[in-house]
């Protein structure tokens, strides 16, 4: 039991921040549908730092600070990677639904071009000495267990963002601001809003967040190996934010309830009821998507989607 | 011949050649960049080598070597073209009734497993009018598994008001499960030789793979079969169908503007589900007509995994072709012609995966391909009024008729 929560923890992490991500970037107005390619962009990125870093001794005194730089560098990357998406989508008032696309396939071709260019393989792995992030306390009470034992740092820093930008987008100007824009962008720039620039803001905050939750991902699933995959993570993280009604805390409840969904496929064989019941992997794999369509379909009638969200902004619409 | 030059450039249809034109240019400059940026990090290759790779990549099947090759690859381009045109054309068709199709993966797999399951169930070695006919019955069952999955996100849409593209999403890594999982419970289907894992046998050991009808002769040593001539003849259904019958016009007004067919009678509920179902039977028979070729063998241990990328260039495919399904047959040999010079990419150094990058970049361009079409308008714009400035006699009327037609539009 104590197991299967700490295997929920490690994959609602990373849903929690790009479900955020997605969040911040349609409260602006701006249909991110490229959170996967952000996320994958971001690993892939943070992966060569990593490697770099450890193979030349670099900050590896404290490997908790070292996961902790690389997961800014990550950041950092996914949020340069969005811009390419708000150029397009703010800038030149493209089609939100085909940038996103196309960076979703531009990520995976830049992975794969640069990794086997690079290193002669399509994936980015970690040099054999690494020995990963995880934070064993194996001597903690059963409660205790599930927040300390197997545990990882990125998972504390993910829920202090999420609070952080939760409460920040609610209760601070700017954050006020940008919600705004996604409702209304023509009465936002009335008062005086620059809906360009709060939508530069959100795309790119959505970026950063996305890269954080791209490198948490493999770092915590795949011990830190990049690859042109995130294994369809981002768009989970998609239908999680609509899931929640484009709010904080139905979001947080989102990531745990796919958040167990999604991992019990992985640890199925590993536990011993879901091994006695026998169905192949294959089936748990699809639970979680079959829940998000029984779920959309049940709420998609009254759903509080920002009213400008997908809509480039045309000043002189009223 | 001036006047022809002049009637071309108004033509709608040409604007939009000339923008796809100017995004493939600026997908291939920027696949360029980024050979140029490649030379810098690796030491085993230089600047002159990204020269090359440009050339290579240029050069398409072209760029293969000796005369043997070339034939051999073009016949391949030709082959892979034709499951990419299907794809192309199932993306057109739900385009021109506002929908976004990003569901072509999960259809062409389920395409794939619905004609693989009665190609491969049933033996016809030895009798080949047997063997066409399960042929057209694989492919008959391959279109009818993509249009039941393709008519799915059309009853979320019409139904519950879901966004279809991320029901489209949803259900690509259903079927991409379903596939594998369905595939993994038929012992009979799955190749046992050695050196095989996850792999199924294939219409070669079944004896009705799809006809070649002598192609083969013509580009010996390629996979090329019937497959590309199924896919232009259904893409030129498609856009007739689209142009010229009721139906295609009901569909065409739902995607220009759902309220508008509404008020006009049109029951625009039944046309969403009818244009995603068709989209999915479509971009199914892609799956059914590369998969049926005797050469082609399906991982299903993997499937599950990740997506195939014909699902996705379909969208390449379509946008180029501005949702036209007769262009979509140029793009999508375009596209291959691409790849293929991307395949040859590594006697330069670098790797297939440019032409994947130049492909992705090619679609972000087409993403704002209406403001390269406002460029090359307005352009033209100016240098007619330079032109009425000197010619004051010239009446003004041709500018009034093209604003009428912008409305049309």
């Amino acid at each position: 039991m104590i197991f299967l929560l700490q295997k929920t923890l490690i994959y609602a992490a990373p849903l929690l921040i790009v479900a955020l991500a997605g969040m911040f970037a349609e409260r602006s107005g701006i249909i991110n549908l490229a959170l996967e390619g952000e996320m994958i962009f971001g690993a892939f990125i943070g992966a060569i730092f990593a490697r770099f870093f450890l193979n030349n001794g670099i900050m590896t005194g404290n490997i908790q600070m070292f996961f902790v730089v690389i997961l800014l560098i990550a950041g950092i990357s996914g949020g340069i990677f969005s811009i390419l998406l708000s150029i397009s989508a703010v800038k030149l008032k493209a089609d939100q639904t085909i940038g996103g696309t196309a960076l979703n396939m531009l990520a995976p071709a830049i992975v794969n071009a640069f990794a086997l260019s690079l290193f002669n393989s399509e994936k980015v792995q970690m040099p054999a000495n690494f020995s990963g992030y995880v934070i064993k306390n194996p001597e903690l009470g059963p409660i205790a267990q599930i927040f300390g034992d197997k545990a990882y740092i990125s998972t504390y820093i993910i829920i202090g963002l999420f609070i952080i930008l939760s409460v920040w987008i609610y209760k601070t100007r700017t954050g006020l601001r940008m919600r705004a824009c996604g409702e209304h962008p023509q009465a936002a720039a009335s008062v005086g809003i620059n809906v360009f620039k709060m939508r530069y803001l959100g795309t790119t905050i959505s970026g950063v967040l996305a890269g954080i939750g791209g490198y948490a991902y493999i770092a915590t699933v795949a011990n830190g190996t990049a690859e042109s995959s995130v294994g369809g993570m981002g768009f989970l993280a998609l239908a999680i934010m609509i899931f929640g009604n484009w709010k904080p805390l139905g979001i947080a409840l989102g990531a745990l309830l796919f958040g167990f969904l999604k991992c019990i496929g992985p640890v199925s064989s590993s536990i011993q009821f879901l091994k006695n019941l026998g169905l192949p992997m294959y089936f748990y794999n699809i639970i979680p998507y079959v829940v998000v369509l029984v779920v959309l379909a049940l709420t998609a009638k009254k759903s509080g989607c920002p009213k400008a969200e997908g809509i480039p902004y045309d000043k002189g619409m009223r | 011949m001036k006047n022809f030059f002049q009637d071309l450039k108004q033509k709608e249809g040409f604007k939009s050649v000339c923008a796809s034109i100017l995004c493939i240019l600026a997908g291939i400059l920027v696949g360029f960049v980024v050979m140029m940026i490649l030379s810098l990090f690796n030491d085993r290759i230089g600047l002159k080598n990204a020269f090359q790779g440009l050339g290579i990549l240029l050069g398409g099947p072209f760029s293969s070597g000796t005369a043997k090759y070339i034939i051999t690859n073009l016949g391949d381009m030709i082959f892979y073209a034709a499951p990419l045109v299907m794809t192309g054309v199932s993306v057109a068709i739900a385009y021109k009734t506002g929908l976004f199709n990003i569901g072509a993966a999960g259809q062409f797999l389920m395409g794939t497993m619905g004609s693989l399951m009665v190609a491969l169930n049933i033996d016809t070695t030895g009798k080949p009018a047997l063997g066409v006919l399960v042929w057209i019955l694989a492919v008959i069952a391959g279109m009818l598994a993509g249009m039941l999955w393709g008519a799915i996100p059309g009853l979320f849409k019409a139904f519950f008001n879901v966004n279809e593209v991320i029901v489209c999403i949803m259900t690509n890594w259903i079927a991409a499960n379903i596939v594998s999982w369905i595939f993994s419970t038929t012992p009979a289907l799955i190749n046992s030789g050695a050196g095989k894992s996850g792999y199924l046998i294939t219409t070669a050991a079944t004896g009705n793979g799809t006809p070649k009808l002598g192609l083969d002769r013509l580009f010996p040593g390629s996979y090329i079969d019937i497959g590309i001539l199924l896919a232009i003849v259904l893409a030129i259904t498609m856009s007739v169908i689209l142009t010229k019958t009721v139906f295609g016009y009901e569909l065409r007004a739902c995607g220009a503007n759902k309220y508008g067919a509404r008020y006009a009678g049109m029951n625009e509920k039944k046309n969403i589900v009818l244009s995603m179902a068709i989209a999915g039977g479509l971009a199914a028979i892609g799956g059914a007509i590369y998969y049926l070729n005797p050469g082609i063998e399906f991982k299903f241990d993997s499937a599950y995994q990740k997506l195939p990328d014909y699902g996705f260039n379909g969208i390449p495919a379509a946008l180029l072709g501005s949702c036209n399904p007769v262009a979509v047959i140029f793009v999508g040999l375009f596209i291959r012609f691409l790849s293929i010079g991307g395949d040859n990419l590594t006697s330069a150094g670098f790797n297939k995966y440019i032409a994947d990058i130049i492909i992705a970049l090619i679609i972000y361009f087409a993403g704002f391909s209406k403001l390269f079409r406002d460029l090359l308008y307005r352009k033209r714009k100016k240098a007619e009024t330079a032109e009425h400035a000197k010619h004051e006699e010239t009446p003004p009327d041709k500018v009034t008729t093209q604003g009428k037609e912008g409305e049309a539009q």
